[in-house]
């Protein structure tokens, strides 16, 4: 606990911040008052946030973020709890509209577009920046239906036989396919929790989003079914851009191409992973990676 | 509090000897509140058997009537002394005569006029509509003499029922003592006997208890309750949806939350006034009709249904919301494919109970002229019209004794609809019940 709050004061570098205690609304454009370590740029950018504030009424949840997300790598966001790297996630398909407190000032562009511009129309985003919830939550329908929805309200297939493509070849890419192949009928809350979590990919992947994200998908899930997700990020990476938050770091170091760590709402550092894990340049991360808190 | 350190072995009390010595009296306590629960329900369930045993053993006598059997002769020159044979002069026909020949002829002593009238008092006033009823289905019966038993008078199936006693003085007897004497005479004969009552299910409201029956409710609380369903159910799921799904937390919706909490909590009777002076008074509706009684339900039952539907939506797990927001489904989509579906046990529950204490209302119809005296069946939702709960309180007002038998049955039959509504409230809940 001691090490914690030593750490705390010394990212907040010029410690002197009256803005938060008096003003009610904070002023969007303040001045970042740390530094990212690390470069947020990524080769082959299809999301770049930047300078990206989340407020929840007077919480100031994500302060000045900068980061890109690239084509065939996954990033993985890590830090403690409350850290604001879901915040941030949920950022990216704007599904922080639903609380209504959340406020998000800042720039996030998916390839050419203003995510928060008036122009963004927010089921199209969500269409093409797909989500994968922490707690599986398979819809209570049948497997069929779970993974046929999202193309039936997009009309992505013209008849039965292009939707049973779609769901055919959706749950082969998530490996689920032999496993339910003979009971698409059943209900998919009836699978296991592995099975479930892997029907949620399939169920996001049967949309073919440009962008995967990932909040805590394995935190429910034991062992084995954990690694087959893992395997199954790592395929899906040849086709999508994936961002993945996860609180276990040895998964962060297995699956991720780049990492950012996230501490108290701000980006302490990003970038590429071996880096991240073997020569952390940042105390902060240093110390959450040695697991000195967390 | 200083730091527990190790305990030395011989150091009095130990944790151990402390819990042993109350553990006897936390045993105790908790079997007297457990006996003291258990009490509380035989006490409540021992008040629900009086109850139903003073309904049952009240009213399964209504359920049979007292009929006579009597020779009847039906003569052509009573019925159709023209032989036209036609319908006008079958229905006009005095088939009272061919009623009162037949008890002459079993009673040829009784002679005098007003002892005649008493012997005719036998029978109910409806008697002679029953041979009506045969002769106009078979007029080819009419010439021969056939044993019919016919509806007895409901003063008479008192005395059967074992309602009228006997030991009496005459003078505050329903019955003389020649009748009395009549009836033994019949009874002696095997003349008498209890039939099922027929009139009980099939007919309406009557001033002779033996003629009264509760079909004229029944059809007029289902109007009602249609009416109440068919406005209150889409109203009050719509209302639900918006408050839950798409409208902003505010002031106003915290005061629209609040009004209609309170809603729920107005006396009923309160609606009928409103009703009283909205549909009846202002708009034009007409009185004692099953469409203004089920209006005034409707605004009694929405509040119930619209908090019912809300804690349905509000149980809707919002991860399932998040499933289907994430993948790119709509406001509405979301609502009208999940949440909607999941919540509809929940809100069908809440409005069969809503439903169900709808039926057994009966002030607010009251005041809109609910509570009239109603022969006819109603035919449409504007016909003039009681209530099942009504029509127990008019009966149950009702100075003849064999209304008191009617009233009973009426609570049973009201008790019925009620728990086969809740029953299927349950069995909704049962069925659509899903995991998620």
């Amino acid at each position: 606990m001691r090490m914690f709050r030593q750490a705390t004061a010394e990212a907040m570098q010029p410690a002197t911040t009256p803005r938060q205690t008096t003003a009610r609304e904070p002023a969007p454009s303040a001045a970042p008052t740390y530094r990212t370590v690390g470069d947020h740029r990524a080769a082959n950018p299809i999301i770049t946030a930047r300078d990206v504030n989340v407020y929840y009424g007077d919480k100031h949840a994500i302060q000045h973020v900068n980061l890109d997300i690239g084509l065939n790598e996954v990033i993985a966001l890590i830090g403690p709890s409350g850290c604001g790297k879901s915040t941030f996630l949920r950022c990216l398909n704007r599904m922080n509209d639903t609380i209504e407190s959340a406020r998000v000032t800042g720039e996030i562009k998916l390839y050419d577009e203003d995510i928060y511009s008036k122009q963004m129309d927010v089921v199209m985003l969500r269409a093409r920046v797909g989500m994968v919830f922490q707690k599986p939550n398979p819809f209570p329908k049948s497997i069929y239906d779970n993974v046929a929805y999202g193309p039936r309200i997009h009309g992505l297939a013209r008849d039965r036989t292009e939707l049973d493509e779609i769901v055919q070849k959706s749950l082969e890419r998530a490996g689920l396919w032999n496993e339910v192949k003979d009971r698409l009928e059943e209900p998919g809350t009836g699978l296991s929790g592995g099975q479930q979590q892997r029907l949620c990919i399939a169920r996001t992947i049967a949309v073919s989003p440009e962008v995967i994200l990932m909040d805590e998908p394995c935190s429910a899930l034991d062992p084995i079914a954990t690694a087959r997700i893992e395997d199954l990020i790592d395929e899906l990476r040849q086709n999508y851009a994936i961002v993945i938050v996860t609180h276990s770091m040895q998964q962060a170091a297995r699956v991720s191409q780049r990492t950012a760590y996230f501490h108290l709402g701000r980006l302490i550092e990003v970038g590429k992973t071996e880096e991240i894990f073997t020569n952390p340049r940042h105390k902060l991360t240093e110390d959450y990676i040695t697991g000195r808190f967390g | 509090m200083s730091e527990p350190g190790p305990v030395k072995p011989n150091e009095p009390p130990r944790t151990r000897d402390r819990v042993a010595e109350g553990l006897r009296r936390r045993y105790m306590k908790e079997r007297a509140f457990r006996l003291l629960g258990l009490a509380a329900l035989l006490f409540g369930l021992g008040f629900l058997a009086i109850f139903f045993v003073t309904l049952v053993s009240n009213g399964a006598s209504a359920l049979l009537q007292t009929r006579i059997l009597l020779d009847v002769e039906l003569d052509p020159e009573v019925i159709d002394p023209e032989g036209r044979r036609d319908a006008v002069a079958l229905e006009t026909a005095n088939y009272q005569q061919l009623i009162r020949d037949a008890l002459n002829r079993l009673f040829p002593d009784v002679t005098e006029r007003s002892e005649r009238r008493a012997l005719y008092r036998l029978l109910s006033p409806a008697a002679d509509l029953e041979v009506r009823e045969l002769v106009l289905a078979n007029p080819a019966l009419i010439g021969e003499t056939r044993s019919l038993w016919l509806l007895a008078d409901d003063d008479v199936d008192m005395l059967i029922k074992g309602n009228i006693d006997r030991d009496v003085p005459e003078s505050e007897r329903r019955l003389s003592d020649a009748q009395i004497g009549w009836i033994d005479a019949l009874l002696d004969e095997g003349r008498i006997e209890r039939k099922l009552n027929r009139y009980f299910f099939t007919s309406g409201d009557s001033r002779d208890p033996e003629l009264a029956g509760i079909f004229g409710a029944t059809v007029g609380s289902f109007f009602m309750l249609l009416v109440t369903l068919v406005l209150s159910f889409p109203l009050g799921v719509a209302t639900a949806v918006y408050l839950e799904e798409f409208a902003p937390r505010n002031r106003w919706t915290d005061l629209i939350e609040v009004n209609i909490n309170n809603l729920a909590a107005v006396p009923s009777i309160v609606f009928g006034l409103l009703g009283l002076a909205l549909f009846i008074n202002a708009f034009g509706l007409p009185r004692s009709a099953p469409l203004v009684g089920g209006l005034v339900l409707t605004l009694m039952t929405l509040p119930v249904i619209i908090i019912a539907s809300r804690a349905a939506l509000k149980a809707v797990p919002p991860s399932i919301r998040e499933a289907a927001l994430g993948i790119g489904a709509s406001k509405m989509q979301t609502v009208l494919h999940h949440v909607l579906p999941l919540a509809l046990p929940g809100m069908l529950t809440g409005t069969i109970i809503g439903m169900a204490r709808a039926l057994g209302e009966s002030a607010p119809l009251l005041m809109i002229g609910m509570v009239a005296f109603i022969v006819d069946i109603p035919e449409s939702p504007l016909d003039p019209a009681t209530a099942l709960p009504v029509q127990i309180f008019l009966w149950a007002d009702s100075p003849e004794r064999a209304f008191v038998e009617r009233t009973s049955a009426a609570i049973l039959v009201l008790l019925a609809f009620l728990v086969v509504m809740n029953g299927i409230a349950i069995l909704l809940r049962k069925r659509f019940e899903r995991r998620y």
